[in-house]
């Protein structure tokens, strides 16, 4: 009998199984959004500290990842979308996924601090806390409003990338934030309106489920009326430019209209069309976002270079 | 059913090791990394260099030195 025979009926991860648990999607996300935030920051950086540094923000996000993943194992087993995933597929034990969230968790933010500073530590530790903590475990079952407070989660790298640079707080990186975190529940709740979800089937309450679809619409109207003077404010400080704001006079208004012909049309309409105006507005919602960070990027090279 | 050499598991085995093996690597890398920039961020040397224990003439002012 050989090794191999013993191990045969249960499956050893490999290395991409251990990877996965870090949401390499999420991942790249969180690293655009802190490069940002890094290279907007006044102060510069040197080069292999920024690296170090995004690094460290990019394994803290996967380490929240495999936490959030070894939580919520048993709802991921019970919707299409996450049964896949190297928990509930058995191709990771729910302890490895533990033991890797908490050991990169760790290592990062020690790093961080180590080749950074105490306060970008600080803030990484702190994302690591509330996705995994008050968004997985307190929040993600309990209410409809999850998706709300969650976003802060994925709002803080920008921060953290800020803090990197400069070593502190300042109000270009609470816009900054801000943006992303008044974002997500509108991009969100036009996915929801589109998408058969399962989250009912999993005991996870849903703003589309527990409110029903006319009140997704209301409030995603109202979150992306809050949404525009946060964006616009970012355009006023000292990152922001002429780029960034004639960037985010027309995004907003793109994305203002997609929200309003979200809400002046019924289910009725919506199913007639295939939910045509919630997909356009999706879709709108991603470029929002994206178009948002790159003239930032683009104001911060302008500057740099003297043009403006 | 022939027992073969070379298991699947072998093969997944030895590409978490390798994995594994890299990331370490790429740890010692970074540190030794960050280890250079930040030594080179604290400027000349002599500005904090010190005795440590021996003598080190090259640090001893000289006569015509500033």
């Amino acid at each position: 009998m050989t090794d191999a025979t013993l191990h045969d009926t249960s499956y050893e991860a490999g290395m991409g199984d251990y990877f996965a648990l870090l949401k390499p999607r999420v991942m790249s996300l969180v690293v655009f959004t802190a490069l940002v935030g890094l290279l907007v920051a006044p102060v510069p950086v040197h080069p292999f500290i920024g690296f170090v540094g995004i690094l460290c923000i990019a394994v803290g996000a996967g380490a929240s990842g495999a936490l959030n993943m070894w939580w919520d194992a048993d709802i991921d087993a019970k919707m299409k979308r996450t049964a896949k995933r190297p928990i509930p597929d058995g191709r990771v034990q729910p302890g490895e996924a533990l033991g890797i969230g908490l050991t990169l968790s760790g290592f990062s933010v020690v790093l961080l601090a180590l080749a950074t500073n105490f306060v970008a530590a600080a803030l990484l530790a702190f994302t690591i806390f509330f996705y995994a903590v008050v968004y997985s475990m307190w929040l993600k079952r309990a209410t409809p409003q999850n998706i709300v407070i969650g976003g802060a989660a994925g709002a803080f790298p920008p921060m953290v990338g800020w803090a990197v640079a400069t070593g502190g707080i300042a109000v270009e990186s609470v816009l900054m934030f801000a943006l992303i975190f008044m974002w997500t529940p509108p991009h969100f709740w036009a996915l929801a309106l589109f998408v058969k979800t399962d989250y009912g089937d999993a005991g996870v309450p849903m703003l589309t489920e527990t409110h029903g679809r006319r009140s997704t619409r209301n409030h995603i109207l109202i979150y992306t009326l809050l949404l525009v003077p946060v964006a616009l404010a970012l355009g006023f400080t000292s990152i922001g430019g002429p780029v960034y704001l004639a960037t985010a006079v027309v995004m907003n208004a793109w994305f203002l209209k997609g929200a309003y012909d979200i809400w002046r049309r019924d289910d009725a309409a919506s199913e007639a069309d295939k939910h045509k105006v919630e997909i356009k507005t999706f879709k709108v919602s991603l470029y929002y976002l994206f178009a948002h960070f790159v003239a930032l990027l683009i104001d911060a090279v302008l500057r740099t270079s003297g043009v403006v | 059913m022939a027992i073969k050499v070379e298991h699947e598991l072998h093969e997944r085995r030895r590409g978490r090791n390798s994995g594994v093996g890299l990331l370490l690597v790429g740890f010692v890398a970074i540190v030794f990394g960050l280890t250079v920039v930040k030594v080179l961020q604290l400027g000349e040397a002599k500005q904090f260099e010190k005795f440590d224990h021996v003598a080190r003439p090259q640090i001893i002012p000289q006569e015509g030195d500033q």
